[in-house]
């Protein structure tokens, strides 16, 4: 089945609209692929067709949801009587609405092209081949790899379609497809494990090398590593990490967030809350990105959103919601689950590149801590108060190359501290999976807790 | 007297036509789960949600490969060609193996005194959210935000396999949460309270909406008068309760059989040995009444039991489900667990719980000089490999002097499982337990984990103070 097919689901939902009432259908389809691999053999392969829909409805200024992971025509119609149901039990919220033509009118959705047809056919047997010579590969890498963790290949072709009855409508398809391995490395010293992935619209966008070369460098270089005692120290963040802690400091641009007053940056729109060179952004209309999309969750088209422009904070993100509550109009920044309301998000943030590659960064950071991978960044780091604190483990740099190895360390701040604290920005920008892009990024002081 | 999700007779058809085509075991996991959510926010309802979803799992088993499908389509020919797709991807010979007729299901119905959440009227479910919202609201003008949410999902499943077995569950669960930001000169802050059971509504006879909004508000109060943490290694005692997420990445994930049977747990080889303080005994127990990670049958069919992991401080068995427990030849020990039908089973926590010691808790405080009083934690994280994991905690004080002083700002602690095992010094005489969600690899499972009131002699403190 093709995307109309969804199209048409979602529009005869949506043509159920009764006199006074909005109904809008989301509805989305997923043939995915998955293959572990262990030991020479494949440990699991799963394939699978999935399907969904979310239905909403708003009567009197009242808003009701319902969802079911099926489009078999009694669960569709169970679905929207529990939606118009529980439309009954809502408040009365004059925001509340449909996106209308008047907000899509003007803007056209960006020219993105994120469906690779031929990784639909590709066979089964290819991708199992993938995943086993990553394994051997990444055991190969290094004599001190004692044992590959897991190493896989996972694909999905994903579909999705949305129509409301005020006569909007979007249809987007996309592919995507990933690799990875975890090796574990022991010297003696102790084990210690690390990761390589690979993302990309299709196999010829991975360059499955370098997952086992990244995944042996990162647990072998941390072999031996200890706790070290604890100090004020400048921080170089790896783009893995530093796309974590972007999309944590996404929240606090969220427009629900700020109209809620829980948002770190509500009120500061034209204050400096970052280094004067930070330029921060989400472009969804950037095919590179793996989250880029014509549509966002409410049907409109996406459009380049700056969040921080020479350190000075922009606005908010918004989708119809708290774009018509705020007086500040969607930014086109709704994010969509079947089973909730839109919310709003980003979709492909990253931070402007700098001139200078991470080598270049190490050389003139002086004695500094470089983080490899975070851990516990959901538990130790509230992005309404700002507190962050993370376990660590990476490699002191001095002289601009890595010395010890380090793990079974903290390291503290506040996200508004860190943004002004930036030093400098790598010119690696990384496209990742997910809704944020990574590069090297030099902060000038934290406080690391150890030994 | 519910009908079963699947007549016997096209479960044992499509475990034929698995095995047919080749495999060593077959499986159909079968599901349908009704769900209910509500978000009470900026003082009124905003989103209420009824969610649905069924569907079946379909597994084969052939030598160490598992070849899995799942489908929405319950039908007859839905089921048999989701078999046919599993069977090809554990692909090849072996089209000898036979399935053992279904034994008689053994079913598990709902309790008599369960409220189901379906029996109970909506606007109820509303109003709960209300009164939390209400009673946060009025414990301090200082309070500027609630989000007050229910959910409660009724989950039936059937599992049938190959070896003949025939089990059904109907799980309840119900859960209510809010989060309160608080705010004063220093800034925001954020408390939080979550109480879960595997129960229907009667769960509020036991937690007031009332009670469980003023806990989150008095949270987010007391930090708005916290300190900056202080960073560096000290003594850290866990309130009852609050610690049992400790052990549940300390250890707990490393005593799961998959990451031993990949040599990938601090714990692989150390059966038998001591690897905790002698004053140590952990158990996960998943038939444990109506706690959240509570079960009747694992998600592969198995009674859910109670293991004892660690006793005395000696490491005397891991965590099990089929496909492992089939690799060493053993009986699997009710830990297999999916978070739904389009997911396959692997061993998983349920109800974690270190048992009760002998300390008087205030005697454990008074015993430390500087230190760390940890009363909430906020989930944590550990590599199974390595040992080293990590917690954030969300409500703790400083003992100073053996006295619980000052409130800190929120900070993570850090420590590696096996050292911080043989760190414990003291376990106190008092119990409580502490509801979560556990996430591997991409799953989510309800867990409860518990303790007494703990001594870690000395943890690294992640704080931002000198």
């Amino acid at each position: 089945m093709s995307s109309p097919e969804l199209l048409d689901i979602a529009r005869s939902v949506a043509a159920t609209a009764r006199e006074g009432e909005q109904v809008e259908a989301y509805v989305v389809r997923t043939r995915e692929t998955d293959v572990e691999v262990f030991d020479g053999a494949v440990e699991s392969l799963t394939t699978a067709s999935v399907e969904g829909i979310g239905i909403r409805v708003i009567a009197g200024q009242r808003q009701g949801l319902a969802w079911a992971g099926s489009l078999a025509p009694d669960v569709i119609d169970e679905s929207l009587k529990e939606a118009r149901d529980n439309a009954g039990f809502g408040e009365p919220d004059e925001w509340y609405g449909l996106a209308s033509p008047a907000e899509v009118d003007g803007f056209e959705a960006p020219a993105l092209d994120l469906w690779r047809e031929e990784l639909a056919s590709v066979p089964t047997e290819e991708k199992v081949r993938i995943a086993l010579e990553l394994e051997r590969a990444t055991k190969a890498a290094d004599p001190r790899i004692r044992n590959v963790e897991s190493a896989s290949y996972g694909d999905a072709l994903s579909e999705s379609a949305l129509a409301n009855s005020l006569g909007v409508e979007s249809n987007t398809r996309r592919t995507t497809c990933s690799a990875s391995a975890v090796a574990l490395a022991d010297d003696g010293s102790g084990t210690q494990s690390g990761y390589g992935f690979v993302a990309g619209r299709t196999l010829s966008d991975l360059d499955l090398d370098s997952i086992p070369r990244d995944a042996a460098i990162r647990a072998c270089r941390l072999l031996g590593a200890k706790p070290v005692p604890g100090r004020r120290i400048a921080v170089i963040l790896d783009p893995l990490v530093t796309r974590s802690v972007l999309g944590i400091l996404s929240t606090a641009f969220n427009g629900e967030s700020m109209l809620k007053g829980r948002s770190l940056f509500a009120g500061r729109s034209g204050e400096k809350v970052a280094a004067p060179f930070v330029q921060l952004i989400d472009d969804p209309t950037d095919a590179r990105a793996l989250g880029a999309s014509q549509y966002d969750g409410d049907g409109i088209p996406t459009r380049r959103n700056a969040l921080i422009v020479d350190g000075v904070m922009q606005g908010f993100l918004h989708n119809v919601y708290t774009g018509r509550r705020s007086g500040e109009g969607t930014t086109a920044s709704a994010t969509r689950g079947l089973g909730s309301t839109p919310g709003v998000g980003v979709r492909a943030l990253r931070l402007e590149p700098g001139p200078r590659t991470p080598e270049a960064i190490m050389s003139r950071a002086g004695e500094a801590l470089y983080v490899q991978s975070v851990s516990g960044l959901h538990s130790g780091t509230n992005p309404i108060s700002g507190d962050f604190s993370v376990g660590a483990d990476g490699l002191m740099v001095r002289d601009g190359v890595f010395a010890e190895p380090v793990r079974e360390i903290t390291i503290a701040s506040t996200l508004q501290r860190m943004l002004l604290d930036i030093t400098d920005i790598g010119s690696d920008l990384t496209f990742l999976p997910g809704a944020v892009a990574g590069m090297t990024v030099l902060i000038g002081e934290m406080t690391m807790s150890g030994a | 007297m519910t009908a079963p999700l699947i007549e016997s007779d096209v479960l044992q058809a499509t475990l034929d036509h698995a095995l047919s085509l080749g495999g060593d075991f077959a499986e159909v996991f079968v599901e349908d789960r009704r769900s209910s959510n509500g978000r009470f926010d900026d003082g009124r309802i905003e989103e209420l949600v009824s969610g649905r979803d069924r569907g079946a799992g379909l597994r084969v088993v052939r030598g160490d490969t598992t070849g899995f499908a799942h489908t929405a389509d319950l039908s007859r020919a839905g089921l048999l060609q989701a078999a046919e797709a599993a069977a090809g991807a554990a692909r090849g010979g072996n089209s000898g193996t036979n399935t053992v007729a279904l034994h008689a299901a053994a079913t598990h119905p709902i309790e008599n005194d369960i409220v189901l959440p379906e029996t109970v009227e909506k606007r109820r479910k509303v109003e709960l959210l209300a009164r939390a919202d209400e009673a946060a609201r009025a414990t301090a003008s200082a309070v500027t935000s609630v989000t007050a949410s229910y959910a409660d999902a009724r989950r039936r499943i059937l599992v049938a396999n190959s070896d003949g077995l025939l089990a059904d569950d109907d799980r309840v669960r119900t859960r209510m949460s809010v989060q309160v930001v608080a705010t004063g000169d220093t800034g925001m802050q954020t408390g939080y309270e979550a109480p879960g059971r595997t129960m229907g509504f009667e769960l509020f006879d036991t937690f007031a909406p009332e009670e469980v909004g003023r806990r989150a508000a008095r949270r987010a109060l007391t930090l708005l008068e916290a300190v900056p943490a202080p960073s560096g290694r000290l003594p850290v005692v866990l309130k009852r309760g609050a610690g049992g997420v400790l052990f549940h990445e300390a250890c707990g994930h490393g005593l799961e059989a998959d990451h031993i049977l990949k040599d990938a747990s601090v714990f692989k080889g150390q059966m038998g040995t001591q690897v905790a303080s002698p004053l140590v005994t952990l158990v996960d127990d998943g038939g444990y009444a109506r706690e959240w990670g509570t079960l009747a049958i694992d998600d592969e069919g198995h009674p859910a039991q109670r293991n004892v992991l660690i006793e005395d401080g000696i490491l005397t068995d891991f965590m099990w489900d089929v496909v492992r427990a089939r690799k060493e030849g053993r009986a699997p020990s009710g830990n297999g667990r999916r978070e739904s039908y389009r997911h396959l089973p692997m061993p998983r926590m349920t109800n974690t719980f270190v048992l009760e010691g002998e300390s008087d808790p205030d005697d454990i405080i008074r015993g430390v000089d500087f230190g760390i009083y940890a009363v909430q934690l906020g989930g944590g994280q550990v590599d199974p490999a390595t040992g080293d994991f990590v917690f954030g905690i969300t409500e703790a004080y400083l003992i100073e002097k053996g006295e619980v002083t000052r409130p800190i700002r929120a900070a993570q602690l850090i420590g590696n499982g096996p050292e911080v095992l043989r760190m414990v010094d003291a376990v106190g005489n008092d119990f409580e337990t502490w509801t979560g969600m556990c996430g591997k690899q991409g799953q989510s499972v309800p867990v409860s984990s518990g303790q007494p009131t703990v001594l870690v002699r000395e943890m690294t403190v992640g704080g931002t103070a000198a």
